[in-house]
């Protein structure tokens, strides 16, 4: 007989039903059931074949239920096994006919052939039908105590199925308890792994209502059980461990010792083959030494060796897996992985989602002494024939050039892509002049040169049209053409697809007029006219504006339009670090591939066993969820603002009316993250409650449009005076325990003064001046420029902790600071008293 | 925890389905494949491995042409699941013997038996071909191995996807011979893939090898192995910086990187004597892989010269030479070339008296292609191609055509020097002698030349 399949290669929406088949199939499987001919299975075996494989392909067989059944009194295994595989897949939408199979799965489950056994009472818990629960709970009783392993193993999940289908039903049979005994009482590994797994389902869906569910899930991490699973590590298979690495990760250790017994008894988990073993220890290592900076450091250089051995050992699908956790641990200490790149070069035949991260790790570990052989190595890819790669790399480097303080020579290379005569990089490369020039002036005149030659008829691409278009606008007065060039443009106006570009092309005519008149004058009136009578409503009322503007007061609509500009200094970041601090929690989780925290794209239920600790998880959010909205609008914010729009921005920024504007922090030197973010964070941090930060996050995104309404209706109170206990004490396990537990109160960015910096030469020059303003260090470490500390303090009257983790780079003279506190409402008082401490360090 | 696993063919056919907790809709493949093949409407990038679409996450891996799927609504471990995916290929492939879309629609019953018992409810239970024997009853329908294009020596190596160099034999480890008996013998591979770029003036920017020792053992009775492996071996380079070509010259020690081992290795003596113990378990698996960016000699030296002729002429000259052994001979080796894309005509020039060789201009992607059927060790070969241009090429056309980059295949070649010393089999008896075969294979990588 030709194998069933074959005829049925492609189900396509035209294919028949099959119920010619099915009605077919039925007749024969009927003259099969009764009889006892010799060979009588085989042709039972290939009837069965043939309904599994209409199954497959999603042909309704479930018509056949009964005759199935009829026929599957046999002796033969297989036969057995391909009835059950159909029964579990028809059993749900057919609960009357499911009746059917009880009775001989109940009988099987008795059977002397363990085999026969586990598969008999697998099938039978995976009928998934509410109404038969009853007759599941004495065979899984038995399953439990089966002398044999299969049996048992397959019993555990068994439970868990049942608890799926009547959550009561499990629980009334007292089988969690059950499988707690059992998970440390068995010889067998599978059986004590599946007991883990299925207790972990269970007393995490029992713990919202359960107060006692909610402590037996604790105890799991309680260290006599995490304890007694990682000795026997070694006896588990491969994903056992997995399971029980991860685990492990959420361990509270109660000291150091125990943290380095755990690190001990793991080390050679980092030799595993398997990468979800090695990524799963390394989520312990991690988690375990978060308090302990230098350590912590340590196990960076520990893993690199491991995780670049995965990166090339295995199919590029694995390798895209830990090349994303590689990339995570790139972005949070670049200095470690920054003689490791050439690890990250891409190689020409990877898939491009690989190349894409490889670029994204060259960005971040870029650094002064790399910088060249990076960028020469990038500037190979802008010439490759894969032409998304030879763009990211274009923006690689634009974003190397950014974070540099020495750019010479990438500007260099930036300016020869514009004469590559290729399209696709020209676009690209105009567009990161546009934010060099921004954040670099003193290269215009090198830009201006080369860009003046570009004809604006090769560039189509409205991003790097109205980049263009920016530069003829801001540097008209160099280029010679750049009144006719704009006066083309506007020529063309009614072909320009794209607002971006005319609203850019608006504003750049008027930078234009005021420097130089006479030439300009007649474009202008072009621009202005056509502007008005745009449809698009953005253009049209720009085009209002300006014309209203020049008619009220010419001078003022050039202080307006042409205001002398500061350089940018730092482009914003896009992630908060609380997201990012958020994705590392998550470590070895799909939070990472996708760089989002769980909560962005997970339903609650299914935060799976990472959201282990659901108070936890509840508080944290809790403290967030308002974040949440606030960073959310902010990324968007930012993505609108950051780098393309300058004039957008200027003009938002004018619309209040209020020239002085233009000192207004988006060009100030001196801020770190764009003035945007911070307008945005603090109205939501100064108000701890829940209720109304919506709003204030919408109301702060008004005022960032400078729509001028005022960001909190009603300051809170001033909080009481905070005095801190003289001489604090905390032990470190508590400190840890209680990091974990509390959400961040606070989190800050603070510049430290220049006599600071010259001041910490190492960490413990600062850990004595914040001794003397009652602020304890708890741990510390880094080199020069990056330092990180976790300090404590207690409140004077009342044992009630703050606890911080500060960040300084030395390079950029800021400090990133998180506070966590026993009573949140004075962490912004505590805040104060720590950042007026700070601004002390250094000052003789 | 995974909530579905399905096998798709090219086309997007269901080939396997299982539905292990119900909790994602029953059209997950359909979306699944529509993704996956519109991941970018120009079609320029592949979707990633790992994507969500409205809660759902999906997780792929291709294997010979093949999409092997899982979904999870849950926040899983990527890297177990992708490796799982992988691993379940494996496995099917240790039981089918050949892995390919007909011997699966052959044998999905037993491929559905097989799932049955290394998923349960979304937790994985085994992956392991020798626990799993004891589970499952089908027998593998083996598909005739004469269909497939013929297995040369090193062909065999050939199969699967470049990153996943084949595997020893196409046999499975269930099926018996004709004979009635199992022929007792064991496999072991030492396979390396070599990513080297050289500059443009042939200078080498960066060369990595990434080896596996990989084994597949049909001995019964599971007798305990040990393997030798150079003594004078060392892992991991002490502190200098990774890429100091300088301070390692071309001999002496063998000196990796890192590497990692297979569960069921035993490095009791590793450190003393560089021996691996092991009692292999049945099917295909890695016993070692390890990574090496120590200097090596690489096994091709690639030279172009591109010369204009006149406006709208330029004449490519690709020389290729093999610095082995003469005794050594590499097979099926590509050379490639993309051109500046306003080249419209290509004509080719071998070497007089050339055999097994081809040459092509993909007029679609402006490539240019060269095959040779076999390179001997220490021979030169030379192709010239005549290009005529559509516009003018202003002296641009080294940016706008390259880098060259090749692959091959060279059988009885490690170019790490990293050897197995001596394969020792515990003897049950006097008479007990299967055969062992150890053999070494090196692939290209990324094998780019700049110009």
């Amino acid at each position: 007989m030709a194998p069933p399949a074959q005829s049925q290669r492609s189900p396509s929406p035209s294919q028949p039903s099959g119920k010619s088949e099915v009605s077919d199939l039925k007749s024969q499987l009927r003259q099969l059931a009764g009889s006892r001919a010799p060979g009588v299975d085989d042709s039972k075996r290939d009837l069965f074949k043939k309904v599994i494989s209409y199954m497959t392909i999603g042909i309704d067989v479930s018509a056949l239920f009964g005759e199935m059944v009829m026929c599957s009194a046999t002796s033969d295994i297989v036969l057995k096994k391909m009835c059950y595989l159909y029964v579990g897949n028809y059993a749900k939408v057919n609960p009357d006919l499911a009746l059917l199979t009880i009775n001989f799965l109940q009988k099987d489950c008795q059977d002397q052939d363990p085999m026969i056994r586990g598969l008999a009472l697998r099938s039978l818990c995976s009928l998934r039908v509410a109404n038969l629960v009853e007759y599941l709970v004495g065979p899984l009783g038995l399953g439990l105590k089966d002398s044999n392993s299969y049996v048992r193993m397959v019993a555990v999940i068994g439970v868990l199925k049942l608890y799926h289908i009547s959550a009561s039903t499990c629980i009334d049979a007292d089988f969690p308890v059950i499988l707690k005994n059992l998970m440390i009482t068995d010889s067998d590994t599978q059986v004590v792994a599946n007991c883990l797994s299925a207790l972990q389902e269970i007393w995490s869906a029992e713990a919202s209502t359960s107060e006692e569910a909610s402590r037996e899930r604790e105890g799991l991490l309680s260290k006599p059980i995490v304890y007694f699973l990682l000795n026997k590590i070694r006896e588990f298979n491969e994903w056992a461990q997995c399971l029980v690495l991860e685990l492990a990760a959420k361990y509270v250790p109660s000291d150091n010792n125990d943290i380095f017994d755990i690190m001990n008894l793991l080390e050679d988990r980092l030799q595993h083959a398997n990468g979800a073993v090695v990524l799963a220890t390394i989520k312990v290592f991690l988690h375990l030494t978060l308090s302990m900076t230098d350590v912590h450091q340590q196990v960076y250089e520990r893993i690199k060796a491991p995780l670049l051995t995965l990166v090339s050992s295995g199919s590029p699908e694995q390798s895209y897996a830990v090349l994303s956790h590689l990339h995570l641990l790139v972005m949070r200490a670049p200095f470690i992985f920054s003689s490791d790149y050439k690890h990250f070069y891409c190689q020409y035949n990877e898939p491009s989602y690989v190349k894409k991260l490889k670029l994204e790790m060259l960005t971040a570990v870029a650094n002064e002494s790399n910088t060249y052989e990076i960028v020469t190595e990038l500037c190979e890819y802008a010439a490759n024939v894969d032409i998304p790669i030879a763009r990211e790399s274009i923006r690689a480097v634009g974003k190397i050039a950014l974070q540099q303080y020495d750019v010479n020579a990438i500007v260099d290379r930036l300016l020869q892509f514009l004469e590559m005569e290729k399209d696709y990089v020209t676009a690209e490369a105009l567009v990161l002049v546009k934010d060099l020039l921004r954040k670099y002036p003193q290269w215009s005149h090198d830009c201006i040169a080369v860009v003046g030659n570009i004809s604006s008829k090769n560039v189509q691409e409205p991003k790097a049209k109205a980049a263009l278009i920016w530069m003829l606008g801001e540097y008209s007065q160099d280029m010679q053409d750049a009144p006719y060039i704009l006066e083309g443009l506007i020529e063309s106006w009614d072909e320009e697809h794209s607002a971006e570009v005319r609203l850019h092309l608006l504003t750049a005519v008027m930078k234009c007029f005021f420097k130089r008149p006479p030439e300009t004058q007649k474009a202008l009136g072009a621009a202005l006219a056509a502007g008005l009578a745009d449809f698009h409503q953005d253009v049209h009322d720009r085009a209002l504006f300006y014309y209203r503007l020049l008619q009220h007061n010419v001078s003022v609509a050039e202080r307006v339009v042409n205001p002398p500009k500061q350089a940018v200094s730092v482009f914003a970041d896009t992630q908060s670090s609380e997201i990012k601090d958020r994705i590392f929690d998550e470590f070895n989780s799909l939070s990472v591939v996708y760089q989002k925290p769980s909560y962005m794209f997970t339903d609650k239920e299914h935060r799976g066993p990472f959201e282990f600790s659901e108070e936890l998880g509840n508080l944290s959010i809790a403290g967030e969820s308002a974040d949440n909205v606030v960073s959310a609008q902010r990324v968007e914010a930012n993505d609108k603002d950051l780098l393309l729009s300058t004039s957008e921005k200027e003009e938002a920024k004018i619309s209040t009316g209020n020239d002085s504007a233009y000192s207004a922090p988006m060009y100030d030197a001196s801020s770190v993250l764009v003035t945007a973010s911070q307008t945005l964070m603090e109205p939501a941090i100064s108000n701890p409650t829940l209720p109304g930060q919506a709003t204030q996050a919408i109301l702060a995104i008004d005022d960032l449009l400078g729509l001028g309404i005022p960001a909190a209706p009603a300051p809170p109170p001033p909080p009481p005076q905070l005095k801190l206990h003289t001489r604090a004490v905390l032990d470190p396990a508590t400190f840890q325990q209680k990091w974990r537990q509390l959400p961040v109160a606070l989190s800050q960015e603070y510049s430290l003064s220049p006599q600071g910096i010259a001041a910490l030469t190492a960490p413990q020059a600062l850990l004595r001046h914040m001794q003397g303003h009652s602020i304890q260090c708890i741990a510390s470490g880094g080199q020069s420029p990056n330092f990180k500390f976790f300090f404590f303090a207690q409140k004077a009257e009342e044992p009630s902790n703050y606890l911080v983790e500060c960040i300084i780079n030395s390079s950029s003279a800021k400090a990133q600071m998180k506070i966590k506190a026993d009573d949140q409402s004075t962490s912004q008082a505590f805040s104060d008293i720590f950042q007026s401490a700070l601004s002390k360090f250094g000052v003789p | 925890m995974i909530s579905q696993f399905f096998v798709l063919s090219q086309r997007g056919d269901n080939i396997v389905f299982r539905d292990y907790r119900g909790e994602v809709p029953k059209g997950s493949a359909e979306i699944f494949f529509r993704k996956v093949k519109f991941w970018k409407e120009d079609g320029q990038e592949e979707a990633p491995p790992v994507f969500n679409v409205d809660g759902v996450n999906y997780f792929h891996v291709k294997v010979v042409g093949l999409l092997f799927v899982a979904t999870t609504r849950v926040n899983v471990s990527p890297s177990l699941v992708l490796e799982l995916l992988q691993r379940i290929a494996r496995v099917i492939k240790d039981y089918l013997g050949i892995l390919n879309e007909d011997s699966l629609r052959k044998n999905f019953v037993l491929v559905y038996e097989l799932l049955d018992e290394v998923i349960d409810f979304g937790y994985v239970q085994t992956t392991s071909t020798e626990v799993l024997k004891s589970y499952v009853f089908n027998e593998p329908i083996v598909v005739d191995a004469a269909r497939l294009q013929p297995l040369g020596p090193a062909a065999i190596f050939m199969q699967g996807t470049k990153r996943m160099p084949g595997t020893a034999v196409t046999k499975s480890v269930v099926a018996n011979e004709p004979g009635g008996r199992k022929r007792e013998e064991i496999f072991v591979d030492i396979i390396e893939k070599i990513s080297v770029t050289f500059s443009s003036s042939g200078y080498i920017l960066t060369s990595e090898i990434d080896g596996t020792i990989q084994m597949k053992s049909y001995l019964t009775g599971n007798p305990e192995i040990r393997l030798a492996l150079n003594d004078d071996l060392s892992i991991g380079r002490g502190g200098g910086s990774v890429y100091d070509y300088r301070s390692s010259s071309g001999s002496g020690a063998v000196i990796l990187d890192d590497c990692n081992f297979h569960e069921s290795v035993r490095l009791d003596s590793f450190d003393m004597d560089r021996t691996l113990s092991l009692v292999p378990p049945d099917g295909e698996f890695p016993v070692m892989n390890y990574r090496m960016t120590q200097e090596f000699k690489p096994p091709f030296r690639i030279n172009t010269l591109i010369e204009e002729a006149g406006a709208l002429k330029a004449e490519v000259i690709l020389k290729v030479r093999a610095e082995f052994a003469s005794s050594i001979t590499a097979n099926t080796v590509v050379v490639q070339m993309p051109l500046p894309k306003y080249t419209i005509r290509a004509s080719f020039e071998l070497e007089p008296g050339a055999v097994g060789q081809r040459t092509d201009f993909k007029e679609a992607n402006k490539r240019l292609e060269w095959g040779l059927k076999k390179i001997v060790g220490g021979s030169e070969y030379t192709l010239r191609a005549k290009l005529t241009f559509s516009q003018e090429s202003h002296g641009n056309i080294t940016k706008e055509a390259g880098p060259v980059s090749m692959t091959f295949t060279i059988p009885m070649y490690n170019a790490s020097r990293l050897q197995v010393k001596y394969l020792q089999i515990a003897k049950k008896s006097s008479a007990y002698n299967p055969y062992r075969w150890v053999r070494y294979v090196t692939q290209a990588n990324s094998y780019v030349a700049r110009i």
